[in-house]
């Protein structure tokens, strides 16, 4: 007990942050479930990317730093082909495209870089992503293109009979959120339950002694950027629909980086439940604290919702910096 | 002794070539281009950019240049980051023959950084519609030109507008404004005034900062929904409206009730939104979209020859428009200083003395081909922006339609404001005012 007691304390701290808008009547109950709605949803989106860092991370012990500019590239390339062609085709010809990215990716940078320390590894995803941002905005334009999935984007009132006024849900988020839900749920499985999935933990857990048995790390690697790719489609698609497809996607995806940091950087549970404690946090705090802080401290207000998700996985890592799901890194001497 | 001979026939040959050079030099007017066609503002930076440029561009292949003197120019691109505008400005403030003409960077942050040089390089900045707006002071910042317009002039014409739909500036009277702005020098720009409106007609003005670059919006529409104000003032851009138009539908909010300023109502702000954007409005000032008689010379000029910047098919857009606009005054500001100075390429300084002698009339907008497209400006020593007035317009789901009232801005708030505030900064940077009646003499 002594020893978890500064993560009970940060836990307990961010609970009663949670319950004290509505405990106290500073919020109507309708417009709280709304902004906690609003959080899930959001964090839904964050966990979705924040599994493309954890994978990587997982089974190559890299950590990719371009993976929000894999989501714009991603998103860019459906964006512009759907222009030309149905969108379904657009989605399985910018999968190709992200799997090829994948190979090369492998092929010219992982591959060369092989047993080197872990921050070359890092510097070399930070010249990918610059190179995917500057690439893919010469390749597809600068713009704000649109992905449009046919969803409606009115919102609907829910649960008026319960809350005065109701509930407004976005269609558009609930569409996101289930199939984000879905995506992370497959991938679970995928990794549990299937031989290529376990061939990939058994990579993540010791690269050498996965060689030894016959698997080919070289394979597994291009596999797992392959997979990340998905995911970057993925959340490109649904973050692109939502926002429009723009350069800022690349920015907005690098919320998952306080994600997994507070979930963990090995565990796909972790990105998860991180991804929701940092969605349903960032909206409450903007929300909440912000009119607070403005009273109390006579400031201008705004702008907690980008920096709180930092902050949180700044906190974390003083107190547990394995995250909450990750494995606690033990060496021997 | 022949190749004596040679040798004085080639050193004889690199003399003209060079002295070819100085004189294709010495007609030369260097324009340099602060613009951003990638990053997140890349969107709104493309098409002022294209119509900055083809601007120049016609100009050469139209009229031969300004009164001869042919233009160059050079783009750098800013990402509408300040640190690069800077990096940009050092780079080609000393380029061409005389120097840099004159600056337009399109972006408040880079403005403000590169006023306090200004000073020193001599060198005018036209901010026409952004930058600071205790800038028209021309005392104090001499170098600066705010020309058309600054963000108090536009938060002024909006609080009019509302007032008049409201039947008047007193039935505002309790009700609730929300600004919702990029949380940038070009954001903050608006509060002071819609402060001192707030006081003089009793509305409540809710302040929703958007940090850069504006694409997580979602707690600050939850609180539009939490507070329902009766009316929303716009004050970003790039893709942060188009962002604020897509969480206004998310959250319900009526597009109607949405005004934006006059950066933040051009085609990319509400395409990606389309039909769902329908009854938005903004400000629009100096340049509408649509075409004119200049535009049918860029087409037969520039485009139809193989040197538009950009796509055909975009010329007429809003923001196209007003990159046009801009670079026709930094143009004209040129030619003006050409009647003082003579028909040669001119210094920063010397430009200064056109731009500050601006009498665009109607007349001369017609011979520019900008008839409907701008109303007539007139600068002085004095006053820095010249007669500032707008319209409303509003997106009917496919195009811009221009409403039919045009507002000007109440100097009679404007002018203690900006005189105080020009006061602060002469005080701070030790600025001594200018004494215009003495330079004119």
């Amino acid at each position: 007990m002594s020893k978890h007691w500064p993560v009970l304390t940060l836990g307990a701290v961010l609970l009663v942050g949670l319950v004290l808008p509505i405990a106290t009547g500073a919020s109507p109950p309708g417009f709280y479930v709304e902004v906690l709605l609003g959080g899930l949803m959001a964090g839904v989106l964050y966990s979705l990317v924040a599994l493309g860092f954890a994978l990587i991370f997982k089974a190559s012990g890299v950590f990719n730093f371009a993976q929000g500019s894999m989501v714009l590239f991603a998103a860019l390339a459906v964006a512009r082909l759907g222009e030309q062609m149905p969108l379904w085709v657009a989605m399985l010809l910018a999968m190709v495209i992200m799997v090829a990215l994948a190979w090369l990716i492998e092929r010219l940078v992982l591959r060369p870089l092989v047993n080197q320390e872990g921050v070359a590894l890092l510097m070399a995803t930070l010249g990918v992503t610059y190179f995917l941002d500057g690439f893919g905005q010469t390749l597809w334009g600068s713009g704000i293109y649109k992905i449009d999935l046919g969803i409606a984007k009115e919102p609907v009132m829910i649960l008026d009979q319960v809350f005065q006024g109701g509930i407004l849900v976005n269609k558009e988020d609930f569409v996101a959120a289930l199939v984000a839900a879905g995506l992370v749920a497959s991938l679970v499985l995928f990794f549990q339950k299937t031989s290529t999935g376990r061939a990939l933990r058994a990579v993540a857990d010791d690269h050498q002694a996965a060689q030894s048995i016959g698997i080919p790390l070289n394979y597994i690697w291009v596999i797992v950027w392959s997979v990340a790719g998905f995911v970057a489609l993925v959340a490109g698609v649904i973050w692109g629909s939502q926002l429009g497809v723009q350069f800022s996607l690349s920015q907005v995806a690098l919320k998952a980086l306080p994600v997994v940091i507070l979930g963990g950087f090995t565990s796909i549970a972790g990105a998860i439940v991180g991804g929701l404690i940092i969605g349903v946090g960032e909206k409450m705090a903007e929300v909440f604290l912000g009119p607070v802080m403005v009273k109390v401290f006579d400031l201008a207000g705004g702008g907690i919702e980008n920096w709180f998700a930092y902050v949180l996985a700044l906190l974390f890592l003083l107190v547990r910096p394995e995250g909450l799901f990750g494995e606690k890194n033990i060496d021997r001497v | 002794m022949k190749a004596k001979i040679a040798m004085l026939a080639v050193s004889a040959a690199i003399a003209a070539i060079g002295s070819t050079t100085v004189l294709a030099q010495a007609k030369e007017q260097f324009f340099p281009v602060l613009s951003y066609r990638t990053g997140a503002y890349a969107p709104n930076g493309i098409p002022f950019a294209n119509g900055y440029v083809d601007y120049l561009k016609l100009v050469n292949a139209r009229d031969g240049g300004i009164d001869g003197v042919k233009i160059t120019f050079e783009e750098c691109e800013t990402g509408y980051a300040t640190d690069k505008g800077v990096e940009c400005y050092e780079r080609l403030k000393g380029k061409g023959p005389t120097g840099a003409t004159l600056f337009q960077p399109l972006s408040t942050g880079i403005t403000f950084a590169v006023t306090d040089k200004s000073f020193a390089d001599k060198i005018p900045i036209i901010t026409a519609g952004y930058g600071r707006a205790d800038s028209v002071d021309g005392t104090v910042f001499g170098w600066n030109f705010p020309l058309g317009g600054t963000y108090w002039d536009a938060a002024d014409m909006l609080v009019q507008h509302v007032g008049k739909k409201e039947g008047g500036l007193d039935k505002l009277k309790g009700k609730k404004i929300a600004l919702v702005y990029h949380d940038s020098p070009y954001g903050k720009e608006p509060i002071a005034l819609l402060q001192e409106r707030a006081k003089m007609h009793g509305y409540e003005l809710l302040l929703l900062p958007v940090t850069h670059p504006g694409v997580e919006q979602k707690a600050t529409w939850l609180q539009i929904r939490q507070q329902r104000p009766d009316y929303v003032f716009l004050w970003g851009w790039g893709v942060m409206n188009s962002t604020s138009l897509k969480e206004a539908v998310a959250t319900g909010y009526p597009r109607e009730k949405m005004y934006g300023v006059w950066w933040s109502g051009a085609e990319p702000d509400v395409a990606p939104v389309g039909e769902a954007a329908k009854g938005y409005n903004a400000l629009v000032f100096l340049a509408p979209a649509g075409q004119g008689q200049v535009h049918k010379d860029m087409i037969k000029y520039v485009y139809d020859k193989g040197q538009g910047t950009g796509k055909k098919e975009e010329i007429g857009e809003v923001l196209y428009n007003r990159g046009l606009v801009s670079a026709m005054m930094g143009v004209e500001g040129v030619r003006r200083a050409h009647i003082k100075y003579g028909k040669k390429p001119l210094t920063g300084e010397q430009v200064r003395w056109g731009l500050e002698n601006l009498a665009i009339d109607k007349a001369a907008i017609k011979k520019l081909g900008f008839d409907g497209f701008m109303l007539p400006v007139s600068t002085s020593c004095v006053n820095h922006s010249g007669e500032s007035t707008a319209s409303i317009h509003t997106w009917d789901g496919k195009k811009w339609v221009v409403g039919p009232d045009h507002y000007a801005s109440d100097q009679q708030i404007l002018k203690p404001m900006i005189r105080a505030s020009a006061e602060k900064y002469a005080t701070e940077k030790k600025i001594t005012r200018r004494d215009c009646a003495k330079e004119a003499g």
